[in-house]
């Protein structure tokens, strides 16, 4: 059984076609990148894995059933939101939040629960985070909770949406081992959706990469390549290597630039 | 004593328990960024009171009726209402003044106003003492249901909704929640003082603890102290109890502030 099947879907957002007959088998156990530039739906497939957008033609399939049937085995961490830089609120409650959330009910966990916060914490090296304030944490600081949060419930599926946001070289590649540690421990499927291969280069097994309503699944290799690439830009796209890293060019500009902002 | 007087039970009972109503909601309030909410429902609910009287109802019932109608569709709108604070303006501008209107019609007295906007809570009967009591458990119970799916929509809005909690869902319970404890906090301390109640206790407690839970508990409690405190005083000094219970909230916010804040940028002794 594959993690994720997609067949000839079609999705649409407020009338624009992000994708448009998608095919797209992905095996379980994977650690794959999801790339493609800014509106080419990096968000969209994954909130269609979810069922939050239901392609309006095609089918998506995850492990084994519709997508939206399942999804409390599926762990997701959406772009952080603002909120996170406000709450006034412990590590531990925060990731708590989630156990059994969709419940109604004055929120209290039985040992067993608490338990299992302590091993997500654990997991993502985050213990020490527990007891402190999550508006004064670090981006990185909030994006290992998120990650606890988000291995609640042992999901055979992570989804990630841009992780790497806002934080520096550093902490991305922090985060990245991370991931790759606990894709590798627990034997699950990672989709990580980042804004450029670079930070992921020799960590992923596959890259996923979307553009001009279309999508590209392979090995970094078989991906990253002018000519797959120039179909996904629609541009011709020259790639070169360099010192270990991969540029695209359009021209003589590079599309993908790195984007290691410094987080506040 | 105070308690002998038949009126100065009824305020303690009737403060006491929209205190504590009002600790907990606000401290959800407050987690939620959402204190505008009750500013406005408040001031819709002026227009509800005064337009109730003018019909012949209960003030309370008035309020109760207009803030339900008007919390359900500021959550229906919640994601386009977000930055429009200018309509927001515009309709709470037009509330009042329609309040204003609906008392022109109704002759009175302008004490029944003074009561409306800034509470008069000498003057619950055993009628609205029952009265309160029913729309405060109603309050607490319907709180107590929608907590967890709230707290985890309030800060993971994508997942709830992945998992099956639609965030306009949870606004839309919350805010009539929010517009309940309001019309109770109308009823003591009046429409232009529902923060004092609401908002000044959740904000204090959230300088001190992290624990939700902890801190919704200790919210109850601060509202609770402040509102009796405040009776006791304008029992012994004969100013208004609103006046007090507003002196009270607003004194403790600020001293826990400085002491927030004297703490947190203390240079520490070994710096030298």
């Amino acid at each position: 059984m594959n993690a994720i099947e997609v067949t000839d879907a079609h999705i649409a957002l407020v009338g624009n076609v992000v994708l448009r007959g998608v095919n797209l088998s992905i095996a379980q156990n994977q650690f794959i990148a999801l790339l493609g530039p800014n509106g080419a739906g990096k968000t969209t497939l994954l909130r269609a894995i979810l069922g939050l957008v239901k392609p309006y033609q095609g089918a998506i399939t995850v492990l084994g059933k519709p997508a939206g049937q399942i999804n409390t085995e599926i762990g997701y961490v959406p772009q952080t939101r603002s909120v996170l830089a406000h709450a006034n609120m412990r590590g531990i409650d925060f990731v708590a939040s989630a156990i059994r959330g969709a419940q109604w009910g004055w929120p209290s966990l039985s040992a067993s629960q608490r338990h299992e916060v302590d091993w997500a914490l654990d997991r993502v090296q985050a213990s020490g985070l527990a007891l402190r304030a999550i508006h004064e944490m670090s981006g990185g600081e909030r994006q290992r909770l998120l990650l606890a949060q988000a291995l609640l419930g042992r999901p055979q599926l992570l989804l990630l949406d841009e992780p790497l946001i806002s934080l520096d070289l550093q902490h991305q590649n922090n985060i990245i081992a991370l991931v790759r540690e606990i894709q590798q421990d627990l034997q699950i499927t990672v989709l990580f959706s980042a804004h450029e291969i670079n930070p992921l280069l020799g960590v992923v097994d596959q890259v996923l990469y979307l553009g001009n309503q279309q999508a590209a699944l392979g090995t970094v290799n078989e991906v990253i390549t002018e000519s797959v690439l120039s179909r996904l830009y629609a541009t011709p796209i020259e790639v070169l290597h360099q010192r270990g890293r991969v540029f695209v060019m359009a021209g003589r500009t590079e599309v993908v630039k790195p984007d290691h902002c410094h987080d506040a | 004593m105070m308690l002998e007087y038949e009126f100065m039970q009824n305020a303690f009972a009737a403060s006491g328990m929209v205190a504590l109503v009002a600790g907990v909601v606000g401290y959800f309030l407050v987690l939620r960024r959402q204190a505008f909410a009750a500013h406005a429902l408040s001031h819709v609910g002026f227009a509800g009171a005064t337009g109730a009287v003018l019909i012949g109802c209960s003030p309370l019932v008035g309020v109760v009726a207009v803030t339900l109608l008007a919390s359900t569709w500021m959550g229906l709108l919640a994601d386009r209402l977000e930055g429009s604070d200018v309509a927001t303006a515009a309709v709470l501008s037009l509330a009042l003044g329609f309040g204003m209107l609906f008392l022109h019609f109704y002759t009175s007295g302008p004490s029944s106003a003074s009561a409306l906007l800034f509470g008069n809570v000498m003057g619950v009967d055993q009628d609205l003492l029952w009265q309160l009591g029913a729309i405060s458990c109603i309050c607490l119970a319907l709180m107590a249901l929608i907590t967890r799916p709230l707290v985890f929509s309030t800060l993971q809005p994508e997942v709830a909704l992945a998992r099956g909690v639609g965030p306009r869902k949870v606004a839309v319970l919350f805010l009539a929640v929010v517009a309940l404890c309001t019309a109770v906090c109308i009823q003591i301390v009046g429409v232009l003082l529902v923060f004092t109640l609401l908002v000044g206790p959740a904000a204090t407690v959230q300088l001190f603890t992290l624990n939700l839970r902890r801190g919704a508990m200790l919210a109850a409690a601060l509202a609770l102290l402040q509102a009796w405190l405040g009776l006791v005083l304008a029992f012994y000094t004969d100013w208004p109890t609103s006046f007090w219970i507003t002196a009270l909230s607003s004194t403790i916010f600020l001293l826990a502030r400085m002491w927030r804040y004297r703490r947190t940028h203390r240079v520490p002794s070994h710096a030298h």
